[in-house]
C-alpha cells in the first residue's frame, strides 16, 4: 500500500533567522511501520515532525506522502493523510467543547453532519472518552485532554499519525493507557518523545537525530540498548533496560512482592 | 480582591451553567431572546420611574430559583460591578433639584429619584445578563448569537476568548505566584515588575497562538470555523420564550404596583 508511504530525501531546513535546524535528513517509512524519532533537546525534533504534515516545508530536498511530493499547493491533501498530535494538549484543543473540537477536522474536511457525528463518536469511543463529550476542555485533566487530542486526529481517519510528546506530563496510570492506544493503531506510527521506554513499547523501529541529522536508524531493541549511543544524544538506557539490582538486598521490603 | 478569588469566581460561574435544570435545559435562543427583550424594556422606562420597575425583580428572582442558582453568588457579583453605576448617576441629585412625585401625595427630588432609577436598571440587567451566563453554557450562547445573525468570525472570537482565558489564567496565575514567593511582601509587586509580567505574558499568548494556528492547519482550517447544529426549538422554548414577553410587556405597559395598589384600595375602601 504505497499510499502509507512517507519519504524524506535529503531535507534541510533553515529558519529566517538562519539557524540550520535540518542538515540532509533522508528515510523512508512503510505501510504500517512505528517508528520512534528521539535526539537531544534542540536536535531537530519538533522540525522535522513539522515537515510531515507541511506545517514548514523544506528550504532543499524533497518530502513525500505516498505519490504526493510535499509542495505549498498539495499541503490540504498531505494534511488529510498525515495527522499530527501536537505535544501540548491545550494547544490542540481549541474548540469550546470535546464534541466541537473532535469533529473541527471532520467538518473541514466537508463531510456530512450525520458522518461527522458517527465519526466523533467513534473516536471518543476508541480513546475512551465517549462521556466527554460535551465537556469544555479546561474542565478535563491532563489523560483527558491527552486523550482527546489524540481523538481529534484519528478522527480524520489519517493515513499516518504522527505525535509528539504524547505522554509527557502524565500520571503513570493515563502513561499506560496512552502506549496501550497507540498499541491499537494499525496505522503507521511516528512518535517523537523522550520517554525512551514508550518508544520500546510503542515502535519497533527508532530514528536518532543530532544536529539536524539522522546518526542512527534501526530497530528500536537494538538502538535503545546501545549506551554509548545514547550517552552521545544526551539519553541514557530505558529504565526496563537499567537492570537496578533489586531493591534492598537483605533487608526485607515492606510492599508485597510480585 | 485577589487574583485567583476573581478566576475562582469566573469557574464557579462557568460551571454553573453545565448543570441540568429546566432552565439550563431550554434552547440557549431562547434564553438569549427573552433577556435581550427584558433588558429592551427595562432601559426603555423613563428617567424618574421606580416603582413600575419593581416587578422586573420577579424574571432574574424566577431564573435563579428555577436555575438552582445560589442567588447571594449572583448579588454579590452585582455589587461588585456596581461603581459604574454609582458612578454615572451620584451626581443626579446635585444636578437636577426638582421635584417629582412618585406616589399620590409623596413627592421627592428628582435628582435621587433618577439615581435610584439608573440603580435599579442597572441591578435588573447585570443580573438578569449573569444569570443568562450561568444558566446557558457559554458555547451555547455563542451559538445562539451565530443562528440569530452574529456575523460567523464575531463569534469565533467569543469563543476563542472562552476557551482560553482559562489557560491565560492558570498561567498568570503560575507567574504571579512565582513572584509573590519572591517577593516577600515587598519589592516586587511594583509598576515595573507587573509591566514585565504583562509583556510576558504577551509573548507567551503570541507564540501559544502560532501554535494553535498550526494546530488548526492540521486539521484542515481554511478561513472558518465550522460548527453543527444541535439543539433544536421545542414546545418548551416557544412557552417560555411568550411567556416572558407578554410578561415583559404587561409590567412595561401596565403600571403594576400603582394597578394593585388601586384594586387594594378598591376592596378596602
Amino acid at each position: 500500500m504505497s499510499h502509507h508511504l512517507l519519504e524524506f530525501n535529503d531535507v534541510r531546513f533553515r529558519y529566517p533567522d538562519g539557524t540550520e535546524a535540518l542538515r540532509g535528513v533522508s528515510f523512508r517509512i512503510t505501510h504500517g511501520e512505528s517508528v520512534g524519532i528521539v535526539g537531544a533537546n534542540g536536535a531537530g525534533k519538533s522540525t522535522l515532525l513539522l515537515h510531515m504534515n507541511g506545517y514548514l516545508l523544506p528550504t532543499a530536498g524533497f518530502v513525500t506522502v505516498g505519490e504526493v511530493p510535499l509542495r505549498k499547493e498539495t499541503r490540504p491533501e498531505i494534511r488529510r493523510k498525515v495527522g499530527v498530535v501536537f505535544q501540548n494538549p491545550d494547544d490542540q484543543l481549541f474548540m469550546p467543547t470535546v464534541f466541537d473540537d473532535v469533529a473541527f477536522g471532520p467538518l473541514n474536511l466537508g463531510m456530512p453532519p450525520d458522518r461527522v457525528r458517527e465519526r466523533v463518536r467513534e473516536a471518543l469511543y476508541r480513546v475512551n472518552a465517549l462521556t466527554l463529550a460535551d465537556k469544555p476542555p479546561h474542565r478535563l485533566s491532563g489523560g483527558q485532554k491527552s486523550a482527546v487530542a489524540i481523538a481529534t486526529v484519528i478522527a480524520m481517519e489519517p493515513d499516518i499519525l504522527v505525535m509528539d510528546e504524547p505522554a509527557a506530563s502524565l500520571d503513570p496510570k493515563s502513561r499506560r493507557a496512552v502506549i496501550g492506544l497507540l498499541n491499537t493503531f494499525a496505522h503507521s506510527k511516528i512518535v517523537a518523545s523522550h520517554d525512551l521506554d514508550l518508544i520500546l513499547d510503542v515502535c519497533a523501529r527508532c530514528l536518532v537525530i543530532r544536529d539536524g541529522a539522522i546518526v542512527a536508524d534501526g530497530p528500536s531493541a537494538r538502538i535503545l540498548s546501545d549506551a554509548t549511543l545514547l550517552a552521545e544524544n544526551n539519553l541514557e538506557l530505558p529504565l526496563t533496560l537499567q537492570g537496578r539490582p533489586a531493591m534492598g538486598g537483605n533487608a526485607p521490603m515492606s510492599a508485597p512482592r510480585s | 480582591m485577589t487574583f485567583e478569588a476573581s478566576f475562582s469566581g469566573i469557574g464557579r460561574l462557568d460551571r454553573l451553567s453545565y448543570r441540568d435544570t429546566a432552565v439550563h435545559r431550554l434552547d440557549p435562543r431562547a434564553k438569549v431572546v427573552a433577556t435581550m427583550l427584558y433588558v429592551v424594556a427595562v432601559i426603555s422606562f423613563p428617567k424618574y420611574e421606580v416603582l413600575s420597575l419593581l416587578p422586573f425583580f420577579l424574571f432574574p428572582v424566577l431564573m435563579a430559583a428555577l436555575g438552582d442558582i445560589p442567588a447571594g453568588f449572583i448579588a454579590r457579583k452585582v455589587v461588585a460591578v456596581s461603581p459604574f453605576a454609582v458612578f454615572v448617576g451620584m451626581f443626579n441629585p446635585l444636578f437636577d433639584p426638582g421635584t417629582v412625585a412618585i406616589a399620590p401625595g409623596v413627592s421627592v427630588s428628582a435628582g435621587w429619584v433618577s439615581f435610584a432609577s439608573i440603580l435599579v436598571k442597572f441591578a435588573l440587567t447585570i443580573s438578569a445578563a449573569l444569570l443568562l451566563i450561568a444558566t446557558t453554557s457559554f458555547p451555547g450562547i455563542c451559538r445562539a448569537f451565530r443562528r440569530l445573525g452574529m456575523p460567523a468570525l464575531f463569534v469565533s472570537q467569543l469563543l476563542f476568548l472562552y476557551r482560553y482565558l482559562f489557560v491565560l489564567m492558570e498561567e498568570t496565575m503560575r507567574v504571579v505566584r512565582a513572584r509573590d514567593l519572591r517577593s516577600f511582601g515587598r519589592r516586587g509587586t511594583g509598576v515595573r515588575v507587573f509591566v514585565r509580567i504583562v509583556a510576558t505574558l504577551f509573548l507567551r499568548t503570541v507564540e501559544r497562538a502560532e501554535r494553535i494556528y498550526g494546530a488548526m492547519l492540521a486539521r484542515g482550517f481554511r478561513g472558518e470555523v465550522p460548527s453543527m447544529r444541535r439543539e433544536a426549538l421545542g414546545p418548551s422554548d416557544a412557552v417560555f420564550v411568550l411567556a416572558a414577553a407578554s410578561f415583559f410587556a404587561l409590567c412595561r405597559l401596565v403600571p403594576v404596583p400603582e394597578t394593585i395598589g388601586r384594586l387594594v384600595r378598591g376592596f378596602t375602601g
